[in-house]
């Protein structure tokens, strides 16, 4: 098991025969990651890493049967390309690319409603599940096959994370970033929902920070549905109100959204808090033992 | 971005929606001049600067004659204001906005904003506008009204006109006010806004509606689909570290530490700044360079950051994903031989290319210290910089 992403999942890649797309198209069919197509409009018959280019992702999936999308399109044309996959009834876009307009977000989000395809990002890392399926931007080498699942706001915490534990012997299930965005598909409760029921996680790891208030509902829900137990991180405790740090979504305004409103969430829920980022693996192998 | 009250108003205008007449000046000597264009027995003299709370801190006079407005312009031209959002420092006043006062008969809050619980638009409203807004919003949060739109339909009239009845308007501005808010919520599609606030919108004594102060702030991300918005910049306002790091594409944000830090990521940037403190040291910034950042943008990184003079000590913090170690290690020796460096260098490189950029560095013979984690890096900085000591005397 693991969630979303497995060894059959049939990846296409948006926006394909961009310089960064091109790199970790390697990096993903190097993984094992079944690449199966790649879409660049007017680049139809081409092919990147050998994969094969289409102008549209109707005709990707067509001729392909891809189940996934990984899209690397530049944030201009970003939220076209996460809408054109959503009509193609991917089961799963994963979406990388940062800096997308957030009136681009909503319009996409109206979209998706009542659509059965699940967006991940944008502004993400991306999903893997260790030796099966790497769909993004991830180091692959930092991850070991395991038990453990991890969900991030942040792409880099989530690696540090994910090797802290590599590093302690302790794999991971799947390790899902769902983007510092301030809208976004995925929220933390779809990924703890899936962790819940997966039987291959045992233990999850919540990385969250300052901004917004996805980690308190998060916490809500933990409360009331989680089985497992679940460990949590917070940065940016020590940022300045009314700053905006690089994520859009990580914004303290108002007194709202704060490192401490957070952490006291997280306590109340019974989530064990690593108190520093450097903790997050110890403190998952301490449950473990 | 945030643009001035002036501003803001002439686009307002530009939608339909009715401001006080005025004039902007950036010298004191032009007051005379632009009062004579008003009309009004009161001049509402008003400081222009980047955040709120002016009145109470001086930065908003009203006058009544000629030399009154001028007394006033000169006093606020020039001066630091001090309110309870610009921070200790202030803010210096470059420009006035001389305006048509009026009497006010009753004054509303109508604000436009995302909601990212509900992922979608807002718009709230109060009959309490005026400067007591966010108490009211604490204390009485039964008295602001709000309504969700959907992008599909755009703020419906049904909406608008719940909206003017619950806040309770005289029936003769009812359609009037429904023009405002349709107005404002046009504005906030088309320039690509994150907050689109009039506070207060006010009915005069002779029954007018007008928007006597706003503010616009607009989604960074969509500017290069703004280029009016954008050339209304003011770079006086920001950090001229920061103008120079966004010119640079990087994100930064100056701090009062010692350490400088240059990470990939925001959370892994914050939780770098975190775990300095938890050391016993202190950050100097917050600095992203971002995914996918070139050889170039990371040299201009590492300048921006040793060319501070409050920096003691630098930390490197990479985890590559999408960013390359090669590639920021290229950028690291590229900077220290340009401007050279007599500061202690923590380098923690993993990810991407890492093998690739350890060797590099190597290669370089730079003074550098290398450490293998997050935890080994922050503490060594601290120490390297003193940073305990400093801690413990101060």
């Amino acid at each position: 098991m693991s969630i979303w992403v497995n060894g059959d999942t049939r990846v296409m890649v948006q926006g394909i025969t961009g310089r960064s797309a091109g790199f970790h198209t390697r990096a993903m069919v190097d993984y094992g990651t079944k690449i199966v197509a790649g879409v660049t409009p007017g680049r139809e018959g081409a092919t990147v890493e050998g994969v094969p280019v289409f102008n549209t992702v109707a005709k990707a999936v067509a001729s392909t049967g891809a189940t996934a999308s990984v899209i690397y399109v530049p944030a201009p044309f970003a939220a076209d390309a996460i809408m054109e996959a959503v009509e193609a009834e991917l089961e799963l876009v994963c979406c990388i690319t940062e800096h997308i307009p957030v009136l681009d977000m909503l319009r996409v989000k109206e979209y998706l409603a009542n659509k059965n395809t699940r967006l991940i990002g944008p502004n993400c890392p991306g999903i893997i599940t260790p030796a099966e399926c790497k769909i993004g931007i991830m180091p692959g080498y930092i991850h070991q096959k395991g038990n453990v699942g991890i969900v991030s706001r942040s792409g880099t915490l989530t690696y540090e994370a994910v090797y802290q534990l590599t590093r302690l012997g302790v794999g991971q299930s799947t390790a899902v970033g769902i983007g510092g965005d301030p809208i976004s598909g995925t929220d933390f409760i779809d990924v703890l929902d899936a962790f819940n029921d997966d039987p291959e996680t045992e233990i999850v790891v919540l990385i969250g920070e300052i901004g917004g208030t996805s980690e308190e509902r998060a916490c809500q829900w933990i409360k009331q549905n989680m089985q497992k137990p679940v460990v949590g991180f917070i940065s940016g405790i020590t940022a300045p109100p009314g700053k905006r740090m690089g994520h859009a979504g990580a914004i303290v305004s108002d007194g709202k959204g704060t490192a401490e409103e957070k952490l006291k969430a997280m306590h109340e829920s019974g989530v064990y808090v690593a108190e520093i980022p450097s903790q997050i693996g110890e403190t998952v192998l301490r449950l473990l033992k | 971005m945030n643009i001035h009250e002036y501003q803001a108003k002439n686009i307002l205008q530009s939608f339909g929606i009715k401001t006080p007449k005025g004039r902007v000046i950036f010298q004191a000597d032009e007051a005379e001049r632009a009062v004579w264009g008003l009309e009004s027995d009161v001049v509402a003299v008003k400081a222009q600067i980047h955040a709120g709370g002016r009145g109470k801190a001086g930065g908003i006079r009203l006058a009544t004659s000629i030399d009154e407005a001028k007394k006033h312009a000169s006093d606020i031209l020039g001066s630091t204001l001090v309110t309870l959002q610009t921070g200790a420092e202030g803010k210096q006043v470059h420009s006035i906005l001389l305006e048509e006062g009026c009497q006010v008969q009753q004054e509303y809050y109508l604000g436009i904003v995302i909601d990212r619980e509900s992922s979608d638009i807002v718009l709230i409203a109060s009959a309490e506008g005026g400067t007591e807004i966010e108490k009211t919003a604490e204390h009485d949060p039964d008295r602001i009204i709000t309504e969700h739109i959907s992008l599909l339909t755009g703020l419906t009239d049904f909406q608008a006109r719940r909206m003017a009845y619950g806040l309770k308007f005289p029936q003769q501005l009812i359609t009037e006010v429904i023009d405002v808010m349709k107005n404002l919520y046009r504005c906030f599609i088309e320039k690509d806004c994150s907050i689109a606030e009039i506070n207060p919108l006010a009915i005069t004594t002779e029954g007018e509606l007008i928007a006597l102060d706003a503010k616009l702030s607009f989604d960074s991300n969509a500017l290069y689909r703004q280029p009016d918005v954008l050339a209304l910049r003011d770079k006086r306002e920001e950090d001229e570290k920061e103008i120079e790091a966004s010119e640079h594409g990087l994100s930064y944000i100056s701090l009062t530490g010692s350490i400088g830090c240059l990470v990939n990521g925001a959370g892994l940037a914050m939780a770098t700044m975190d775990i300095i403190k938890h050391y016993g040291g202190s950050p100097a910034n917050f600095l992203d360079v971002g995914g996918g950042a070139s050889e170039d943008k990371v040299c201009a990184a590492f300048q921006l950051i040793v060319t501070d003079p409050q920096v003691k000590g630098v930390f490197v913090n990479i985890f590559g994903g999408i960013m390359k170690c090669d590639v920021i290690a290229r950028g690291i020796v590229r900077a220290v031989k340009e401007v050279g460096l007599c500061l202690p260098l923590v380098v923690r490189l993993e990810g991407t290319n890492v093998e690739e950029g350890k060797k590099i560095l190597d290669a370089s013979g730079l003074d550098i210290t290398s450490v293998s984690s997050l935890d080994e890096g922050a503490e060594t900085v601290v120490n390297l910089t003193g940073g305990i000591n400093n801690e413990h005397l101060g």
